[in-house]
């Protein structure tokens, strides 16, 4: 057997069987790596059970119910406790395969081997059983979410992860279906990542550099016994947080899933968002699977080896430190591996270029769940060589009340969201007293919690997929989450939201006009802040879940990006649009240490200073709820000015009188009426009384002090 | 489904017609077939009017196919890609590799009746 290396034929010993198993011709396969790789003249599986009695390979023709040879490993095929096999002369293509995997059925030995059930493979990079959306699938078939062969082989051409300074990043959080389901997206594939690649002219227009997916590996959005109690419509797993195959993209999302090419599909977006300058953030969940507890299905690391794969009590019985029903053991060495094999992968051959971790304080939990202070995972993945320039970006706690924002273990490395920024600006956009201090902090890159790792350790955030969008923020005291069958009791109770007025939608203009510069205020400040800020998608255009803060469920118009919106609420869109243009002009907003206050001697101004109504004289009483701050950079760089005032009256503002014949000059103003709310960056209007603005009511203010370029 | 290839020359270059589905039963056929074909220098044309299906492997094999052509300097154009299969290639990135052309009118007359003969 030969293979061709240019002009060159290589001739392979291994290329030929020394066996035969069941009718195949086989040989012994490599152990690593894992999976199931293509070789010459057939495929090698690789399969890791540490205390299987025996392993066997399942084959089925592909889409057949019952499988078309069961192939056991020969115990010569075993290397050390990983089962490997070449089977020669299949059609990679046209086959899906499993695992029969034979040992003790002992629960409180933490063994739940079931030789009865085919199990996925944990490296399977292909999955095929829900390939197309919604459709409801064949539950009387044994081998649910079947594994297959592909070739990753796609052609790149010239692109790598882009490496865009972390500072500099603006992230979208989207969801690849939601993005573009809505029958008014207008793309040819809606839903898909096909149809997100169309989209991706609004993603320049708007400006952001990153794009952050909610969970893109292999789930079953089937995967919910509930139904909508006011309509029986069917509710599903929407946002896809119960991985079913943690190498493969969801076939669910990719127009070609039903041939079997969501992989190309996905590369092909991500390779066309990297050519738009455009970094990709796969929101990654490690903490559980979806195999649940000990009431929940076996799907693959359950019967293959549960007591390596799962934390679980003495008796046997799985911790649910993810509130799902059951913990990956993430700090055992076999699956610190895993992990570190599956973010390999989807970098080497994905390009990705960051992970969100899911809860991942639990990726710092012992075997026996307790915190570790240096928990190895953490470590392994932040030095990893392949890994070295990803973005790594926890969720730093878990739902068992491990909270370790600004405390998670960084290695120089890792960022986290930053839940103290949210609750902090939401309290003090609705006008909640006593937030002025912490105001402060979190504006200038939260260095209380970040000391030492900068600002761009913290991705600031209002709104994520979890909670209220930005409309429903300032639309809503309360979650009206009655749509997810639980009686309202499932989601945050505690949103710091405020409806301004009148609980959801009203016609009265007042409110209306009110709410729209709240969702500006909002935006200003968060676009204005040191750190890394993160927009929820369809904020920026004013997308509401009609005061549902937990819609996991809900695939439908609640949660799908409206794209009519962008015409209706171009208000908006645009003064987002300009808020991201005005970051990117300015560095002193993204600044790779935090401020000191220390003086920049070619300005005369220090790098950050507080003001109040009077120039240099903040007010940081308990009852304030008006702050301003101007930052300066180096050299020639503008100094900007930001004026947040959350209370509900104007109040005049003394500015800081400006060095070097600069001016100030105002870029936006969210009391003002559109279109004069804000401007494009430098184009900013040159103020008539430099030394005096009046606050409007719950506004901001943001001027700009420089030199006067005859405007 | 089996895949039926015919060559035809032409003074602009060589005509390859498939007929027929590529996947990783038929593609290795296809690919035999082709690249010969690329070696001879001359423009290329690939003729998938009569194409219903390309598989994965099937779409790898035709970038293979242009890769080869584009290490030979020859010009690779794919005429008479259906709607389906043209969706499937760029929705997978393939359809940016190649030139793609109609058939003419009076060609997929012709095929349509060699293929009703053929029956």
């Amino acid at each position: 057997m030969t293979e061709t290396a240019g002009s060159e034929q290589v001739l392979r010993i291994d290329a030929y069987p020394t066996h035969e198993v069941g009718g195949y011709r086989v040989r012994a396969g490599k152990p690593y790596p894992f999976g199931a790789n293509v070789v010459p003249g057939g495929v090698s599986f690789s399969v890791f059970s540490d205390q299987a009695t025996s392993m066997t390979l399942v084959l089925y023709k592909r889409g057949e119910p019952e499988p078309m040879a069961e192939l056991e490993f020969p115990e010569e095929f075993r290397t050390g406790s990983v089962f490997a096999m070449t089977v020669f002369g299949l059609d990679h293509e046209n086959i899906e395969y499993g695992y029969r995997a034979d040992g003790p059925f002992d629960p409180v030995g933490g063994h739940r081997f079931d030789a009865r059930q085919v199990l996925s493979d944990p490296y399977a990079r292909l999955i095929s059983g829900r390939d197309v959306w919604g459709v409801e699938p064949d539950r009387s078939r044994g081998y649910q979410y079947r594994s297959r062969v592909c070739l990753q082989d796609f052609d790149w051409g010239d692109d790598t992860p882009l490496r865009i300074p972390a500072e500099d990043l603006v992230i979208y959080e989207a969801h690849v279906r939601g993005f573009t389901r809505h029958p008014s997206s207008g793309v040819t594939a809606p839903g898909t990542f096909a149809g997100l690649r169309e989209k991706i002219p609004y993603l320049k227009e708007l400006g952001v550099n990153c794009i952050e997916l909610l969970p893109v590996f292999e789930f079953d959005e089937s995967d919910n016994p509930r139904s909508n109690p006011e309509t029986g419509e069917k509710l599903y797993d929407y946002w896809g947080y119960n991985t079913v195959a943690f190498f493969a993209p969801k076939a669910g999302y990719a127009a070609t899933g039903r041939y079997g090419m969501q992989g190309d599909e996905f590369r092909t977006l991500i390779k066309d968002l990297h050519a738009a300058g455009i970094e990709v953030i796969l929101d990654v969940v490690f903490n559980h699977t979806a195999e649940g507890n000990e009431q929940g299905p076996t799907i693959s690391f359950k019967g293959l080896d549960n007591s390596t794969y799962y934390m679980l009590t003495p008796e046997g019985y799985y911790f649910n430190f993810s509130g799902t029903g059951n913990t990956v053991n993430c700090n055992h060495p076999v699956v610190r591996n895993y992990v570190l094999d599956c973010l390999r992968h989807w970098v080497a051959d994905y390009h990705v270029d960051g992970f969100r971790f899911d809860l991942a304080a639990i990726l710092g939990r012992a075997l026996d769940g307790t915190p570790l202070p240096n928990p190895p995972l953490l470590e392994l993945l932040a030095f990893d060589p392949v890994l070295r320039h990803t973005k790594l970006i926890a969720e730093a706690w878990d739902a068992a009340g491990l909270y370790e924002v600004g405390n998670f273990p960084a290695y120089g490395r890792w960022a986290e969201w930053n839940g103290k920024y949210r609750d902090t600006v939401r309290r003090f956009v609705k006008g909640d007293t006593g937030v002025v201090g912490e105001l402060a902090t979190r504006i200038a890159g939260s260095p209380d919690l970040y000391a030492g790792r900068g600002p761009a350790a913290s991705v600031n955030f209002l709104t994520a997929h979890d909670g209220f969008t930005l409309a429903d923020l300032v639309s809503y005291n309360d979650k009206h989450n009655e749509a997810n069958g639980e009686d309202n009791q499932d989601g945050a109770n505690d949103n710091n939201s405020w409806n301004c007025g009148v609980e959801g939608p009203t016609d009265d203009p007042g409110i209306r006009a009110l709410r729209m510069r709240q969702m500006k205020n909002a935006l200003a400040i968060l676009l204005t802040s040191q750190g890394i800020p993160m927009l929820l998608s369809g904020d920026e255009v004013g997308r509401t879940q009609q005061g549902n803060n937990n819609t996991y469920c809900q695939d439908n118009e609640l949660s799908w990006f409206d794209w009519q919106q962008v015409q209706d609420n171009a208000e908006l869109l645009r003064f987002t649009q300009q808020m991201i243009a005005f970051r990117g002009r300015h560095r002193e907003l993204r600044s790779t240490v935090h401020p000191t206050g220390q003086m920049r001697e070619q300005l005369g101004l220090p790098d950050i200073s507080w003001h109040g109504e009077r120039a240099w004289q903040p007010d940081w009483s308990p009852e304030s709820r008006l702050l301003a701050v101007a930052r300066c950079g180096h050299g020639d760089d503008d100094v900007v000015y930001v004026a947040m005032n959350s209370h509900w009256e104007s109040h005049d503002l003394e500015l800081p009188a400006l060095p070097g014949g600069r001016t100030w000059h105002l870029f936006a103003d969210t009391g003002a009426e559109s279109p004069y709310d804000i401007r494009t960056p430098g184009t900013e209007q040159e103020l008539d009384n430099a030394g005096k603005y009046l606050i409007g009511p719950r506004s901001v203010v943001i001027l700009v002090g420089r030199t006067p370029q005859g405007d | 489904m089996t895949l039926n290839v015919k060559e035809r020359r032409t003074k602009a270059g060589t005509v390859l017609v498939a007929t027929g589905e590529i996947n990783s039963e038929t593609s290795g056929r296809l690919l035999q077939a082709l690249l010969p074909l690329v070696r001879e220098g001359k423009p290329l044309r690939i003729d998938l009017t009569a194409v219903t299906y390309v598989s994965s492997a099937g779409l790898r094999t035709l970038l293979v196919v242009y890769r080869e052509a584009q290490h030979a300097d020859v010009a690779v154009t794919l005429y008479g890609v259906s709607e389906e299969v043209r969706f499937v290639m760029s929705a997978t990135g393939f359809l940016d590799f190649f030139e793609t052309g109609e058939a003419t009118a009076a060609q997929a007359k012709a095929r349509a009746k060699a293929k009703a003969a053929a029956r």
